[in-house]
């Protein structure tokens, strides 16, 4: 056994830490959450204000737009149909809204991340392992300390799930900018570029498939967190789930499983397509 | 023609080292350099002066490794040179701040390069359009003087294509046109067509020659090749080992070339000539008129 008398915690400490920076930073909080909120019930208003045709509408034509081809129109639009079949349309809407909350955070605080760590080899260093760290945690983990500053609800949601799916957007961000060609960035330079304009004007739209790639990766894995969040009562798809698991109601599991599936696909196929027709072909 | 004698461009003792203590090293000290090499200080450019005169064509000649790419990056400072000065119309490039070299690559030297350098996302028009957008000019202007100089390169009506719908030597050719709208006297030339299959390659060097004949713009063009050197070059230099072995008229190095680097590339040359010497001219046909533009160039009296 290992010898009690030299054991050692940290524990104690860190929920002092956060118990004192709810504490003391409770305006910035609470201003955050409401913000936040605000956002996440506009989002909401919008997505529920929208009739369930005019979305299965909307979605295929967009699909219809993008791969011109007969089968993959119908069926995100009938897959969509599913879930309101399934009963689940507003629930799915609502975690729609977190997931749409969660990527505009990550991608605001994420691309400028990307770009800084392209710049600076130094941030990059430092921020890497962060990432990976972020990546490697078990995705409970943020549950607490988010639960902690913000408490139950619809708030410490959104911050486990932009922590959780922050990573890919900055990582592809920097990635992408780091390969574009210096044949390229050298031309720029020399007729004169300032850093700022071969930022602008080369570096980032070179980059944008890979950024683009990003994005989708940074939405697929809110999608996946939100489902998680809503033990700490984010509510949304994920909530049924939960109910069905401690039910342990097979069938309304299935379902409510289904519907997840459902909107992964249609939000993967949706921003996998606004990749695509970025993409400049013999870059 | 009194302009001809003008000094555009001086380079005086230049030096590019690459060494990890690079700015505690002392160039003038040649036991420091010596020690540093052998500590593995690579000397990309060592100690090389040269002048070249406006409206000239110079031509920078060496195999891969001589040093003559960073050479000419070291030019408009796209490569930091560890040393020496580099002057143009007398401006002295190597004590710019950031903003005065700004101004200046937008405004004095153009460069073509060996890749071309085209951005894939934009197409021939805003590629060509891009430095003057750099400058700052309205997008009217910026696009009529692009037009124009497509025009001149024999571009008109590819504007709309994109630089991958474009064969290597077309988007060489666009990127002539993007230097030559940025309306510069000095134009730099890094292997521009050495990526061009033989009869482009031979198609653009015809092209460079007539339009240069209109622009008188100074040029250095930096190549490995010396058939090229020799149709192109008012003068030129044979670099090795980061240094200028021999500089002259092309004429005059493959003459008496000055030491056995220099002789190597040469020698096909000299063969080429002691074959037309004995008539022997229809098995060579396409040598036939590889030579016929240096003697042009010799009874113009260049």
């Amino acid at each position: 056994m290992f010898p009690s008398d030299i054991e050692f915690h940290v524990a104690p400490y860190i929920s002092d830490f956060v118990k004192w920076i709810t504490v003391a930073w409770e305006p910035f909080f609470t201003a955050f959450s409401n913000m936040v909120l605000g956002m996440l019930l506009q989002i909401e208003h919008i997505l529920v204000a929208i009739p369930w045709w005019l979305w299965i509408i909307a979605v295929m034509v967009i699909a219809w737009r993008q791969t011109h081809e007969v089968v993959k129109t119908i069926m995100p639009g009938l897959l969509l149909f599913t879930v309101g079949i399934f009963g689940f349309w507003g629930i799915a809407m609502e975690t729609l809204g977190i997931v749409i909350v969660s990527v505009i955070i990550s991608l605001l605080l994420g691309i400028p991340l990307g770009i800084a760590m392209a710049v600076s080899d130094r941030c990059n260093t430092m921020v890497t392992p962060i990432l990976d760290a972020m990546q490697t945690m078990p995705s409970f983990v943020y549950l607490i300390p988010a639960l902690m500053l913000f408490g139950l609800g619809k708030v410490p949601g959104v911050v486990a799930t932009v922590i959780y799916a922050l990573p890919p957007v900055v990582r592809l961000t920097n990635l992408g900018i780091r390969q574009v060609p210096s044949s390229v960035q050298e031309a720029a330079l020399a007729f004169g570029a300032t850093s700022w304009q071969l930022m602008k004007e080369v570096r980032i739209p070179l980059a944008m498939p890979s950024i683009l790639a990003g994005i989708n990766q940074t939405t697929m894995m809110a999608l996946a967190m939100v489902v998680i969040a809503s033990m700490i009562g984010a509510g949304g798809m994920g909530e049924v789930v939960l109910i069905c698991t401690n039910r342990i109601d097979v069938g309304g599991g299935f379902e409510a499983g289904w519907a997840i599936v459902v909107l992964a696909i249609v939000i993967d196929r949706l921003t996998q397509g606004l990749a695509r027709r970025w993409d400049t072909p013999g870059v | 023609m009194g302009m001809q004698d003008f000094n555009l461009l001086e380079v005086d003792r230049l030096w590019k080292v690459y060494h990890k203590t690079e700015k505690a090293l002392d160039l003038s000290d040649p036991v420091a350099i010596e020690k540093a090499e052998a500590a593995g200080a690579v000397i990309a450019v060592r100690d090389v002066s040269f002048q070249v005169k406006r409206g000239e064509v110079f031509v920078i000649m060496g195999l891969s490794g001589s040093g003559k790419s960073t050479l000419i990056r070291c030019l408009t400072r796209l490569i930091e040179p560890s040393a020496g000065v580099i002057r143009v119309r007398g401006k002295e490039v190597t004590s710019m701040d950031a903003e005065e070299l700004t101004v200046f690559r937008r405004g004095e030297a153009a460069m073509v390069f060996q890749h071309y350098g085209l951005l894939p996302h934009r197409n021939v028009l805003e590629n060509v359009a891009f430095g003057l957008k750099l400058r700052g000019l309205a997008r009217e202007l910026r696009e009529s003087r692009a037009q124009e100089a497509l025009r001149q390169v024999g571009l008109a009506g590819w504007e709309k294509k994109y630089p991958h719908q474009l064969s290597g030597g077309m988007q060489q050719r666009v990127g002539i046109a993007r230097a030559l709208v940025q309306d510069t006297d000095l134009l730099l030339m890094d292997e521009p067509f050495s990526g061009l299959d033989p009869l482009i390659r031979r198609e653009m060097q015809d092209e460079l020659i007539k339009l240069q004949k209109e622009w008188q713009k100074t040029i250095i063009f930096v190549t490995h090749d010396l058939g090229e050197a020799l149709r192109l070059g008012d003068r030129m230099a044979v670099m090795g080992a980061g240094v200028f072995v021999q500089v002259g008229r092309p004429q005059d190095i493959v003459m008496h070339p000055a030491d056995e680097y220099v002789q190597r590339f040469v020698q096909d040359e000299q063969r080429i000539a002691q074959l037309l010497d004995k008539g022997r001219v229809s098995r060579v046909r396409s040598i036939e008129a590889h030579a016929s533009t240096r003697v042009g160039k010799v009874a113009a009296g260049r």
